[in-house]
């Protein structure tokens, strides 16, 4: 279909260039004159969703990697000072990082469509098995850009996925140590999938090339599954096609603008905002969302080997498609049987990634298993059979006719199926957070913060008041790391001058050197820098507080999370809740209790905390009333002090919050108009074509 | 895109397709702008160019020491009676970038220069001492400067810059 075009530029020096490259002949018989059927659905916007996503992902992934360091004692700081000081250093990371959930929200889409239209039947098998390549590439860089941050998921993320490689026989133990370049993961394993980072998604860029040249050798396919025969097919691609994908991906902006303005945490782990440490393995080890179907095949199969077989199998299956169904009709509209199965599928899918959030226990392991049959059943059994047995409805005899006799509801079923996509992609989503048990800790109080919501803002003098009781009461033992005094004049924080900042930062004694003697001095604090540390090292926080070093503040709120449960998950992606962190924070400082309850033991250098996992928690009740005093006359009680200080660390935590916010509004505002002229603009386009 | 040619509402068709690719633009640009401000410095390192102090009294007279403000080496030199003397002396119609050597110092402080040592040909590191003129010789393609930092001989266009500063007392410095 994209054979030698017989386009000629009119510019004399386009023509000069055309004769010796004819780029532009290339151009417009691919993008311009191509023929597209006409009556694609908007489900085949996703082609060009992915390409933008795509893009985007290297765009500013590209950029990151001009601010992040891949070392690891570095790594996660430098993600932390992206976030906080490089200009628009958080928008970036949100759009990085979210644009990663988004591209496999957006191709397990486009893979499910294919499924349900026949898309892999002949003559498109290599199509279908590029794209297959593409999604086992995409999923390789995923996994290894979610280790580069070097949290704990990151780390621990790390250690299992290479350790699925320990499975194969003989070689296996040989294979980790190559992949991981040490004898456990560490620096030289994060260097290398910096690496390899970075490589993947140009090779990826390539094998889309190959894709969407296979696709223009074919030609698309189309919802009725029959080939396009003559001119009243098909419409051209510009501007037919290239609207109404504008007008798609505009409307996808709009749900991605949503995670990076307003959810950006919703879809990460707050375990992920504890540095890396090699020592402390985390509760329950989820991957990110879009692994989690294979990660719950990978654990309901009781033998190594045989579960990483399966796993892998899982997505090997997909590349074979094109010959285990082999049934003439192509679309699963004209296949009621197989359209069942389709969404029979789809469930199951969606059940293994629930259940893949889950601790591997009781009923989770057998309706696994049970669920990972079903998996391969469909492929290996179901679609087999169907093709013997199944009596397809008739189909239209043209493109042409199947638009004449397409009933009007199309658009509202097509509405429909997409709010129900977006739902099930939230709840599947949010199920990870289900996975953050809280072992026997009560469940906080919600509590109504005042940066909550599309247009919070932090209180300036809850900010204050909090500074205070981190200065003179956690401040002796905790660090807050990652916050200079030069920030606490900074637009969106508490407010102060600069000028009352350097004074704040005299206060402290910062050590600095060496000198021109070679010695380490001491010298009064200045702006840019950092809150001085209680302990000079992690081992001395240990000693001094009787065997746990109590964490750095810096992060506090957003590496602290609880269990939200089915359904308020799906609710919070609605309501925009994400105040897990905060909540837990204020309980656990407001959880103290004098006598455990009864039956309940409290060990020896522990004290009871209604609030904190286990209950049992080596900070002392670290504040009671009247200890410190506010200029402004609020309340000198345990509550105001918890709620103070806690607004505080939020934002420590996320000092840029506001300014996020703010452009978020600014966003969408645009988004939806910019929508819905693109909405009109191709319906006028469209007018002439229907 | 089509131009309007269909029969009914030819303008407001026209409209429609200038406001969207208007909207389209205005997005664009406003995307690529975090998109490259994000190169300009991050607050870390602005905050850590700020002033720094320097303590005279250990620069004895015809010595010199180099301090980094900004990432850039600062040469303050002690000059010597000769050295201020010579500086003060050439004729400015002499000079290449002509300057009075009073304008590159503080007054009543005509003994210390202070100069960002960057060659302004093409950001070489000055020799301090050496050369024909009692000041500074860049290496990489033999411009010198006088006790004054002023060029006077070689490829480079101009004197050498004096970065802000000035005196907290009379053996402190701050620059910046
Ligand atoms: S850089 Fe100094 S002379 Fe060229």
């Amino acid at each position: 279909m994209s054979g030698p075009s017989d386009f000629q530029p009119s510019n004399p020096a386009l023509k000069w260039i055309e004769r010796r490259l004819p780029i532009f002949g290339l151009i417009h018989s691919s993008f311009v004159a191509y023929p597209t059927p006409r009556n694609l659905n908007y489900w085949w916007t996703f082609g060009a969703i992915l390409s933008m996503m795509l893009a985007l992902q290297i765009l500013t992934g590209v950029i990151l990697a001009m601010h992040y360091t891949p070392h690891a004692d570095l790594a996660f700081k430098s993600v932390e000072l992206i976030v906080r000081d490089v200009n628009y250093g958080w928008l970036l990371r949100n759009m990085h990082a979210c644009g990663a959930s988004m591209f496999f929200f957006a191709v397990y889409i486009h893979m499910f469509r294919g499924l349900y239209y026949g898309s892999y039947k002949e003559p498109r098998e290599v199509l279908w098995i590029l794209g297959v390549i593409i999604y086992l590439l995409m999923m390789a860089t995923g996994f290894m850009g979610y280790v580069l941050p070097w949290g704990q998921m990151s780390f621990w993320g790390a250690t299992v996925i290479t350790n699925l490689f320990s499975a194969v026989p003989y070689f296996g133990e040989s294979i980790v140590t190559l992949l991981w370049g040490g004898y456990s993961v560490g620096n030289p394993t994060l260097n290398r999938f910096f690496s390899l980072h970075y490589l993947l998604p140009f090779v990826i860029a390539g094998v889309v090339v190959l894709h969407i040249w296979a696709l223009h050798v074919a030609g698309q396919n189309n919802p009725a599954g029959v080939e396009a025969k003559t001119e009243k097919d098909t419409v051209p691609f510009t501007p037919h096609a290239t609207i109404k994908d504008a007008f798609g991906v505009s409307c996808f902006l709009i749900f991605f603008a949503w995670f990076i303005f307003y959810m950006p945490n919703y879809l990460g782990d707050a375990d992920n905002y504890i540095p890396a440490n090699p020592g402390v393995t985390p509760a329950h080890i989820v991957p990110e969302w879009y692994y989690l179907p294979f990660y719950a095949i990978l654990r309901s199969i009781p033998n190594k080997l045989a579960g990483v077989a399966c796993m892998f199998g899982a997505i090997i299956v997909l590349a074979f498609l094109p010959w285990l169904d082999n049934a003439r009709t192509r679309s699963s509209k004209y296949r009621p049987l197989a359209k069942q199965f389709f969404w029979i599928f789809v469930v199951v899918c969606i059940l293994l990634g629930y259940l893949g959030s889950q601790p591997p226990e009781g009923i989770y392991v057998i309706a696994g298993r049970i669920l990972t049959v079903c998996y391969f059943a469909y492929f290996l059994i179901v679609l087999p059979l169907l093709a013997r047995i199944e009596t397809p409805r008739p189909v239209p005899n043209s493109i042409a006719d199947d638009v004449l006799a397409k009933s009007k509801g199309r658009a509202a079923t097509a509405a429909s199926v997409m709010l129900a996509l977006v739902v099930a992609g939230g709840l599947f989503a949010g199920s990870t957070q289900n996975a953050k048990a809280e072992e026997g800790g009560d469940t906080p109080p919600a509590q109504s913060w005042s940066f909550s919501g599309p247009f919070g803002k932090y209180d300036r003098g809850s900010l204050q008041r909090g500074l205070k009781v981190y200065k003179e009461v956690c401040s002796a033992c905790h660090g807050l790391n990652y916050i200079a005094f030069r920030n606490l004049a900074d637009a969106g924080g508490p407010g102060y001058s600069e000028a009352q900042a350097a004074a704040l930062a005299a206060e402290y004694k910062i050590k600095d050197g060496p000198n021109d003697q070679g010695e380490m001095f001491e010298r009064p604090g200045r702006p840019a820098d950092y809150f001085p540390a209680p302990f000079p090292n992690e081992q001395a926080a240990r000693v001094a507080n009787g065997g746990a070093a109590p964490p750095d503040l810096s992060l506090i709120t957003k590496a602290r999370s609880y269990k939200r449960g089915f359904p308020q998950f799906v609710i919070d992606f609605f309501t925009q809740y994400q105040e897990q962190g905060p909540d837990y924070v204020d309980a656990v400082l407001q959880g103290f209790e004098d006598k455990a309850p009864a039956g309940v033991t409290i060990p020896e250098g522990s004290y009871y905390n209604k609030y904190f996992p286990g209950h049992a928690i080596k900070m002392p009740k670290p504040l009671s009333d009247g200890q410190v005093t506010f200029d402004d006359g609020s309340p000198a009680t345990v509550k105001q002090y918890a709620h103070d200080v806690t607004t505080f660390l939020m934002w420590a935590a996320e000092p840029r919050m506001e300014e996020r916010k703010r452009i978020g509004m600014q966003v969408f505002f645009f988004l939806v108009i910019f929508a819905i002229l693109m909405y009109f603009t191709k319906r006028k386009v469209w007018a002439d074509a229907h | 895109m089509t131009t309007a040619s269909s029969a009914d509402h030819p303008t407001r068709r026209d409209f429609l397709f200038v406001a969207t690719g208007a909207a389209a633009v205005v997005g664009a640009a406003a995307t690529v702008w975090p998109l490259v401000a994000q190169m300009n410095p991050d607050a870390a390192t602005i905050a850590a160019g700020a002033p720094i102090q320097v303590d005279l009294t250990p620069i004895a007279e015809g010595q010199d020491i180099k301090v980094f403000w900004r990432g850039k080496p600062i040469y303050i030199s002690h000059r010597t009676k000769k050295q201020i003397e010579e500086a003060q002396k050439v004729p400015l119609s002499s000079l290449p970038d002509p300057q009075p050597d009073s304008a590159r110092v503080k007054a009543g402080h005509d003994q210390w220069l202070v100069v960002i040592g960057i060659c302004t040909h093409l950001g070489c590191i000055p020799i301090a001492h050496e050369g024909n003129y009692d000041g500074f010789f860049c290496p990489c393609h033999g411009s010198q400067y006088d006790s004054s930092g002023r060029i006077r001989q070689g490829p480079a266009p101009a004197n050498l810059p004096v970065p802000p500063y000035a005196f907290l007392t009379d053996t402190k410095i701050q620059i910046g």
